[in-house]
């Protein structure tokens, strides 16, 4: 994330995870986005959820499409895995990778373009199968590198720097996520870290594909007034669904924590998600629910973040299709060829 | 009249409706015949339809072993009245056609130098089945029976084959061979049993096996190690993953856990299908994907992604007629080119080329070597004929110590004692660098991109970076001529002129070679195997006056890569093509190698 080279010595006073490294071991190279976008934010926030929860860096693979957002798994974790692929084919190509090997930790990066346009039909196969990995969508309602134009996701009525105001229909990823069934439902701001990095360290936690959609404003092309993903639109307009804790299982993590309304969910790893329901009464088991909350919220102009859906008991893909608990690319050859027996006496059911 | 006799060379084609049960009544003659020791070729030529619309099955019975479309018919089993008239047309003079009698025949279809020969078999199935289905179904059985009788079908082989296939299901067994008796016993008391060309058993099978190309290639990624396929549902190459799936259930999976070592993935395009191999093989998988022409038009973007990124990937292409949906069900070379240069900028693959299941399978394997040593896609183009017809191959055989070529890869001991570790550099005598897997070690961490880099890995705008590496992969690729399978060169004795072909002409090409010897007309015959050239492709070519290319597709793409990717002058190459969509017979080739010596006589 930084956007100047800072000395690679950690301060002693730093914070050291259970495997002794500190946030140092988890950053990046030096971010090439424009100052102030808040994909860095995002970044940081990344940065922080990986560091806190303790993942050795090499255990994990950091996949992203094309765009501003799928340029910055460089900027985060230098010692992981990363594939900068092709605009729109990232869940895909995570699926295959994630099939392949298990037991690597995931995380998927991408924009509203990469998601929402080019790539929605991958998202949407990819929520159906539901694989192990934290997807980050990073919201900004444009096209940054190709200078402007309005992504799917852009509201009604959001005006360009040029040019006539978007007329069309906005998909919202949070409203498809539900529908399609989604297991894990999250919105934040890029600029609310203390509120981010709880649900990134869930979504990481979580069994199966947890979406995590983040309204992250455009500081060059979409940062303006008429805009609704601006800084000055995004900070008026958000309310917070759920405030939400996350606890790992050896350590709880001091955070604002709402007095009402708790709801615990225990994620696969028995690490335990805390949230606290706004309005009162909120229940993130409640698909149907969160769907006509949300929708109403929207319609309000208002853009509801947290943790509004979550379930544990629906089967990820390596569930579904039965593989073993060991990565497939750590099984032995010798327990892959049938050997030149079984096929001899294969070929007499060919004669 | 004097008739000749003719053992074990003669070809039948039956005419039905699709969906009505024909194929496994086909099937059951074609194994028979297989089964009483007869070369014989089984050909299904059908519709991109479900149930309604004409489909034909052909059997050739050659003693000598020629396993090409036949295109003269001493016998057409006519049991679809909708096409009756181009199918009576179909038969040779003095031919046979076998009719259903339970309704007349309209004197206008009648021919004089054919013998008709008609049997009431809905008639009879009606009579002797009470439910609507099973006297459909069991029509097919009765004509099966009554061929048994014409053409000197074992009646023993083929109840043993319906033992085996209904087992158990005692009913099954009676039904089948009440309508098997039925055709059979009508034929005996009323036709001219057997006729002239008829069957005897010999022993020219040895131990080959009967099985179709997509199977063997299902067998190739299963012993190749395979652990993860993806693929989209299309027509020829379903039945690759199909049985990919069946081979997995039995092999694969642990009977205690119920756990498979095995992910298969049905995608929801063939975008995701190619993105998920590519996935899987970054991550350090073996691979695979199988498609046909539509499906590699939507791959081509991740193709150059895995191209330049260095990631192997496998991909089965079972050729269909194109352009577009083109004939889904019909068979064609016609993805030559595409699959060569597949993907935006500067891209080339290594391609295989098998011309027949044995090929299929051991090529399959190889696939898997070849894209791990050289870190890059590799397609084998297999065909629709090759791949969904069964054939008299050799039987299927695997080396117990074979060991997978995965490649340059670094290990953890390696990453270790390295003092900084790069992704493409250094390279080795075939320029290839060595890759590092995901959670090994925090020193092989690299970021894999599609976007410009430089030969350590690293983003890169500036234009010598850029072109050092691409020029290495060409390199690259040029290595790998050496690994692909070399061709095949049969010589001739007096030889004018070679003939070159790829893939499913083989069978056709071989035997065409035969019929212009028989004419004074001798020609060497080079079949290539693999893409990237290697010399001897070269030399072959440029050794004779001139070659003649044959393929099936109209443009020549075969002959336009031998062009571009050799230095042979293409005045030395003329090409025979055939794109209709259906097999290739030796007749094509014999009538195209003929017209052309005397027309530039």
């Amino acid at each position: 994330m930084p956007s100047i080279v800072k000395p690679s010595a950690a301060h002693p006073s730093l914070v050291r995870n259970k495997l002794g490294l500190t946030i140092r071991d988890y950053e990046g190279s030096m971010s090439t986005l424009c100052a102030g976008c808040g994909h860095d934010s995002i970044t940081a926030a990344i940065i922080r959820a990986f560091h806190e929860s303790s993942t050795p860096p090499e255990m994990i693979a950091k996949m992203s499409g094309i765009g501003c957002s799928s340029k910055t798994p460089t900027y985060f974790v230098n010692g992981a895995h990363g594939f900068n692929s092709a605009h729109g084919r990232m869940p895909a190509i995570a699926t295959g990778a994630i099939a392949a090997n298990r037991s690597l930790t995931f995380i998927g990066v991408s924009g509203d373009g990469d998601s929402l346009s080019i790539g929605l039909g991958h998202l949407a196969h990819a929520i159906r199968r539901n694989p192990k990995m934290l997807y980050v969508i990073e919201n900004n309602g444009v096209y940054g590198l190709t200078k402007g134009q309005f992504s799917a996701s852009a509201d009604i009525g959001s005006k360009p720097k040029k040019g006539d105001p978007n007329r069309m229909q906005p998909i919202d990823p949070m409203l498809l996520a539900l529908t399609l069934g989604a297991t894990f439902v999250a919105r934040s701001f890029s600029g609310d870290k203390e509120q981010l990095v709880p649900i990134l360290k869930a979504g990481l936690a979580h069994k199966g594909l947890a979406i995590v959609d983040v309204i992250s404003p455009c500081v060059t092309f979409n940062d303006h007034e008429g805009s609704t993903k601006s800084y000055v639109s995004s900070r008026k307009n958000i309310t917070r669904v759920t405030e939400m804790d996350f606890v790992p299982p050896e350590q709880e993590i001091l955070a604002q924590i709402s007095p009402q309304g708790k709801t615990a969910v225990t994620m696969h790893d028995g690490s335990v998600v805390y949230f606290t329901s706004l309005p009162e009464g909120y229940d993130p088991s409640n698909r149907l629910a969160a769907y006509s909350y949300l929708s109403e919220q929207q319609g309000k102009g208002e853009i509801p973040t947290g943790l509004f859906y979550v379930s544990t008991d629906q089967p990820e893909l390596h569930e579904l299709n039965a593989t073993p608990d060991e990565a497939l690319v750590n099984v032995p050859y010798s327990k892959l060829t049938p050997g030149a027996a079984a096929l001899d006496k294969l070929m007499e059911g060919y004669r | 009249m004097h008739q000749t006799i003719r053992v074990n060379d003669f070809a039948v084609k039956l005419a039905n409706v699709n969906g009505t049960g024909s194929a496994s009544a086909n099937g059951l003659l074609m194994t028979a015949i297989f089964r009483m020791g007869i070369p014989v070729c089984g050909k299904n030529l059908f519709p991109s339809n479900i149930q309604g619309l004409p489909t034909w099955y052909e059997i050739r019975v050659s003693g000598d072993g020629y396993q090409a479309r036949a295109l003269d018919y001493d016998l057409m089993v006519a049991m679809n009245s909708q096409t009756y008239a181009r199918d009576i047309k179909e038969v040779r003079a003095g031919g046979y056609v076998l009719y259903d009698s339970s309704w007349p025949l309209d004197k206008s279809l009648s021919r004089n130098d054919v013998t008709f020969l008609g049997v009431p078999l809905a008639q009879m199935c009606n009579d002797a089945f009470g439910n609507p289905r099973e006297r459909i179904l069991m029509k097919n059985i009765a004509y099966a029976g009554t061929l048994c009788a014409l053409l000197n079908i074992d009646m023993a082989v083929v109840e043993a084959l319906l033992l085996e296939k209904y087992g158990m299901k005692q009913a099954m067994v009676d039904s089948n061979r009440k309508a098997l008796m039925l055709g059979y016993e009508y034929a005996k008391e009323h036709l001219p049993c057997p006729l002239p060309f008829r069957l005897a058993t010999i022993d020219a099978n040895g131990d080959k096996v009967l099985i179709d190309g997509n199977t063997a290639t299902a067998l190739g990624c299963l012993y190749a190690g395979a652990t993860v396929a993806a693929w989209y549902p299309i027509t020829p190459a379903t039945s690759v993953m199909d049985a990919f799936t069946k081979f997995s259930a039995k092999y694969r999976k642990d009977k205690e856990t119920g756990r498979s070592n095995v992910c298969i993935l049905q995608a929801e395009d063939e975008l995701a299908a190619i993105g998920m191999v590519i996935g899987a093989s970054w991550a350090g998988a073996r691979s695979f994907t199988s498609t046909a022409g539509p499906g590699i038009s939507l791959m081509n973007e991740l193709l150059g992604l895995a191209y330049y990124a260095e990631i192997p990937a496998v991909v089965i292409d079972v050729q269909r007629v194109g352009p577009s949906t083109g004939m889904p069900t019909r068979t064609q070379q016609g993805d030559v080119l595409e699959c060569a240069y597949a993907s935006h900028g500067d891209t080339k693959h290594i391609l295989l080329f098998p011309s027949n299941p044995n090929e299929c399978f051991h090529f399959a394997a190889k696939s898997f070597d070849l894209a791990e040593k050289f870190q890059t896609p590799v397609m084998m183009l297999s065909d629709l004929d090759i791949g969904m017809n069964d054939w008299v191959t050799p039987r299927l055989k695997w080396d117990d110590s074979y060991v997978p070529d995965r490649g340059r890869v670094v290990s953890k001991e390696e990453l270790e004692s390295m003092a900084k570790y790069f992704r493409y550099s250094p390279q080795d005598e075939n320029n290839v660098p060595a890759r590092s897997l995901p959670g090994v070690h925090p020193k092989g961490a690299f970021f894999t991109r599609g976007s410009g880099h430089n030969k350590l890995g690293v983003y890169t705008e500036i234009p010598d970076e850029y072109q050092e590496v691409v020029d290495r992969l060409l390199q690259k690729h040029k290595s790998a001529a050496k690994f692909v399978p070399e061709p095949i060169i049969e010589r001739r004795e007096g030889a004018k002129f070679g003939i070159v072909s790829i893939g499913g002409c083989d069978n056709a090409v071989r035997e065409g070679l035969d019929r212009l010897a028989d004419r004074g007309i001798a020609a060497d015959y080079m079949r290539v195997r693999g893409f990237p050239f290697d010399e001897p492709v070269e030399r072959f070519l440029l050794e004779h006056d001139f070659c003649f290319i044959i393929e099936q597709n109209r443009d020549a793409q075969f002959k336009a890569l031998l062009t571009l990717e050799t230095p042979v002058p293409k005045e030395k190459m003329v090409s025979l093509l055939f794109y209709g969509g259906f097999p290739l017979s030796a007749k094509n080739v014999v009538d195209g190698v003929v017209s052309h010596l005397e027309g530039s006589k």
